[in-house]
């Protein structure tokens, strides 16, 4: 089981998180739902480590931390957050520099043949795909995953989300958290569901996705 | 009808030196020698080994006031760029600096250490550094700040981060740094050796100055101009291709 406290986040004077507990169990999908500008982001930023102390007010610093152990994190930005000037192969060899276990992870998110390709020289779809290839070379205990489905087209995203589906979500023991505004993603992909609400942003709604239909999510967001 | 940049820059060549031929012939002057006379200048220097000495020994304090000028100029500038304390304390230093003209530096350094080579090569480095601090500033605030985040998720380690992520990001403004370093240092070299050395380009346009030697003067300045463009067509210009790769047409590498 991992857990996440979150005390509080400020920045700037303003105030965007508040008392939070998120529990994982291992291979549990987790989705968290809340409309724009909710703290998604800065929750998953807060729990990767990335939310610098000294960005927090001097007179509000919050012990947000992981509870017995952190787990292995790897954390899939809304956008691909590729080295431009490095090729598919160079960027992901930087986290894995075995050669053949890259062409291997290529292979499972079925871009074999674009390994010598420039990120912009591939499309956004092919470049997410990078992206969840660099972040599963990790081999990470918990993914993070915000919103990775954006700006996709139909048929692009649903591609997306079959080879998260299979290699995330249907791991054993490989537990995510997902942020997304999509409700029917986060009732496909979830075992579990929180909405985030209020500002500063607490749990206003947390259920097994097996408990709760789309119009009670949709309610709740509207509210 | 196409001709080609080339093409293009040879006329250009040419309608300049017909320009300049005909102005000299109608002059007739001494103060204007025509192309043919400044080339048999240069000829001459070349043949009794001044010219070949002079652009080594010139070339040489060029090349290491280079290094020293972009080495630690562009490591303040960039840590002046990511740092706002580092910023805040060094700024009216490179105020100054970029305000107190380049003569000045020279003279004073004369003064303090003699007509010695460090005296010099440090007031080159001196007049060039806060250029290139100021380049590399710019270089330094421009960072990408999903790209940090991505590397520091990534467990990038810092020669990964200092050569895959931060080098190219500070590439186009080393260039810059590197471009506008080259022109800047040449001629205050050559300010430097004509006041207090004996030797080297400016040493020679010295000598030639006291003698109104036109032709001797010119002959010096084009082949020091023709060193620096050999420069920038064999070095710095496939550098920037060669760093420059990703963003060019084609899906593959």
């Amino acid at each position: 089981m991992f857990e996440f406290i979150v005390e509080g986040l400020e920045l700037s004077d303003h105030k965007i998180l508040g008392a939070l507990n998120i529990k994982l169990t291992p291979g549990e999908t987790h989705c968290l739902l809340g409309p724009s500008g909710s703290g998604k982001t800065s929750l998953l930023n807060v729990m990767a480590g990335l939310q610098q102390e000294n960005r927090v007010a001097s007179e509000n610093r919050y012990q947000n931390q992981w509870g017995q152990r952190k787990p292995d994190i790897g954390y899939l930005f809304q956008q691909p957050r590729l080295l431009p000037w490095r090729t598919v192969m160079q960027n992901l060899q930087l986290v894995e520099p075995d050669k053949e276990v890259v062409l291997r992870m290529l292979d499972e998110v079925r871009l074999q043949g674009y390994a010598d390709y420039y990120p912009a020289k591939i499309s956004l779809g092919m470049a997410r795909r990078v992206a969840l290839a660099r972040c599963l070379l990790l081999k990470p205990e918990l993914v993070l995953m915000d919103e990775p489905l954006t700006s996709l087209d139909l048929p692009t995203a649903r591609e997306m989300r079959r080879l998260i589906k299979r290699l995330v979500c249907d791991h054993p023991t490989r537990s995510m958290i997902y942020v997304t505004h999509d409700l029917d993603e986060a009732l496909e992909l979830g075992d579990t569901v929180s909405v985030l609400g209020h500002t500063p942003a607490e749990v206003i709604y947390r259920s097994s996705t097996d408990n709760v239909s789309r119009e009670e999510l949709e309610s709740l967001l509207k509210h | 009808m196409k001709i080609g940049r080339m093409g293009d820059q040879v006329i250009a060549f040419v309608c300049l030196l017909s320009i300049w031929w005909v102005i000299a012939t109608l002059i007739s002057s001494p103060l204007l020698p025509a192309p043919a006379d400044v080339f048999s200048a240069l000829s001459q220097e070349w043949h009794e080994q001044r010219l070949l000495d002079s652009l080594m020994v010139t070339l040489r304090r060029v090349l290491i006031s280079f290094v020293f000028a972009m080495a630690l100029g562009g490591l303040l500038g960039v840590l002046m760029g990511r740092f706002r304390l580092v910023n805040r304390v060094l700024d009216p230093l490179l105020i100054i600096l970029l305000n107190i003209p380049a003569l000045v530096v020279i003279i004073l350094l004369y003064i303090w250490f003699g007509l010695v080579e460090v005296a010099a090569v440090a007031a080159v480095i001196i007049n060039k550094l806060p250029n290139v601090a100021v380049t590399l500033r710019e270089g330094g605030r421009m960072f990408d700040h999903e790209l940090e985040e991505m590397s520091i998720m990534y467990g990038f380690s810092f020669r990964q981060k200092l050569l895959h992520v931060w080098w190219p990001q500070l590439f186009p403004y080393i260039m810059i740094a590197t471009r506008s370093g080259l022109a800047l240092i040449w001629k205050i070299v050559l300010v430097v050796e004509l006041l207090g050395r004996s030797d080297g380009v400016g040493f020679q346009l010295h000598l030639a100055f006291q003698l109104f030697d036109v032709a001797t003067i010119l002959a010096y300045s084009f082949a020091f101009i023709l060193v620096v463009q050999l420069i920038e067509w064999f070095i710095l210009q496939p550098l920037d291709r060669n760093a420059s790769r990703w963003q060019k047409g084609g899906g593959h590498v």
